[in-house]
């Protein structure tokens, strides 16, 4: 199937498409994410080519739009992906909140874009692994994505192989999950920690109890700026005072809103919201 | 970086070598468990990394890394098992015989590179910044 055998030119609908139900920016460059995005979506939907997509999405085809919202969204992610702010989160923020928690013994940690789970179970890890006297706390792993089918595979906590080996240490994998089949299920234990939520970052926000620590880590990247200004507003107005904001490796910090104090910490820098 | 690569196929040798050398390593390989001991003895200088496949003749990687571990002077090496067997069990009994790290057959370029970080083996940051992911 060559999805752009015909002389029309989809691109330029696919991008305002995407942006109006993602608020995701697809530049020239971004055309293959596009076509090798959409294929399997034109192929499953029995479509002949990307335009047939098209039509079907004019015409309002609700399950269509979810399809190609979530083909256009998700992406093969890894566990403790670039490992150093997972090292932060275990040196230096967990122990701040949970002393500036002490009293109440209740810590919130928001995954703003968890995609599959790899995120969320990561950090769920690092609690259990390191910190046994939170089993004594109320601690809530709230993770939101835009993608129905990624949040529902994060749901269900089963992974593939080829997802296993991005990332995951051995022993973790030996102590968090168990063989089924070709895949590997992660521990009850671990998923009953982590609440999973269907959220768009660049819609009105759902009412979200005040974090500890918010991450929103490779997401602005696909954002416009006046986008990328309002998410990271909702995340200050989210983030208890004196909680912590973790991006990705890649991701300006030009916009962050006055009232972050970036910390160096493990080889990476994460940013702490002022007390008042 | 050095790296001893061994695994009976030539194309997997072929491909890890590629990998690696495309983070800066200096890449020797071995066809079994025995070929990978010699060039051990034989070597100047200890590799920092050694990745070590399962199944292979005269002397499979379970017993290879049992051997290199035994020598206090291999200590400083970081092993890794490459290998089909995705058994948990298995990867039990790599751990104990004393591989640091065990990675599942296939494998993308971008999950050995995270293994290799995980395990602080010096990956480029350039290479890093570049793995895929969402």
């Amino acid at each position: 199937m060559t999805l752009t055998a015909r002389e029309e030119d989809t691109f330029p609908f696919f991008q305002d498409y995407i942006f109006a139900k993602s608020a995701i920016v697809l530049t020239e460059e971004k055309r293959y994410l596009v076509e090798t995005r959409l294929a399997p979506v034109v192929q499953q939907a029995n479509l002949s080519c990307l335009g047939d997509l098209m039509r079907a999405l004019l015409r309002g085809d609700r399950q269509l739009e979810t399809a190609v919202v979530d083909a256009m969204t998700t992406n093969e992610t890894s566990w403790f992906r670039d490992k150093s702010p997972f090292e932060a989160l275990r040196d230096h923020v967990l122990a701040e909140r949970m002393t500036a928690n002490s009293g109440r013994r209740a810590l919130s940690i928001w995954s703003a874009a968890c995609s599959t789970g790899q995120e969320p179970y990561s950090v769920a890890m690092i609690l259990e692994a390191h910190f046994p006297e939170l089993s004594f706390w109320n601690v809530e792993i709230l993770a939101t994505d835009l993608a129905a089918g990624a949040l529902a595979r994060a749901r269900q906590g089963r992974f593939s192989a080829l997802e296993i080996n991005r990332g995951l240490p051995a022993a973790h994998l030996l102590q968090y999950f168990s063989r089924e089949g070709a895949h590997f299920q992660i521990n009850d234990s671990l998923k009953r920690r982590v609440l999973f939520q269907q959220l768009n970052l660049a819609q009105t926000w759902p009412v979200i109890p005040p974090q500890d620590v918010i991450l929103l880590r490779n997401v602005l990247i696909y954002f416009d700026a006046p986008t990328r200004q309002r998410v990271l507003a909702g995340v200050r107005a989210n983030l208890r005072p004196g909680g912590f904001l973790l991006l990705g490796a890649a991701e300006t910090t030009r916009e962050l809103v006055g009232g972050f104090v970036p910390i160096s910490v493990a080889g990476t820098t994460v940013y702490q919201l002022k007390e008042n | 970086m050095r790296a001893l690569v061994v695994d009976d196929s030539r194309a997997m040798r072929a491909l890890l070598t590629n990998i690696l050398q495309s983070i800066g390593a200096e890449v020797t390989q071995a066809k079994d468990g025995c070929d990978a001991l010699a060039r051990l003895r034989s070597a100047d200088r200890l590799p920092d990394l050694m990745l070590v496949d399962w199944h292979m003749p005269e002397m499979d990687g379970l017993e290879l890394i049992k051997q290199v571990r035994k020598d206090p002077a291999w200590k400083p090496m970081t092993v890794m098992m490459v290998t089909t067997e995705s058994e948990q069990e298995n990867m039990v009994r790599a751990l104990l015989a004393g591989a640091d790290e065990y990675l599942i057959k296939p494998f993308t370029r971008d999950a050995v590179l995270e293994k290799l970080n995980l395990l602080g083996v010096h990956v480029p940051e350039q290479a890093l910044a570049a793995l895929t992911g969402g």
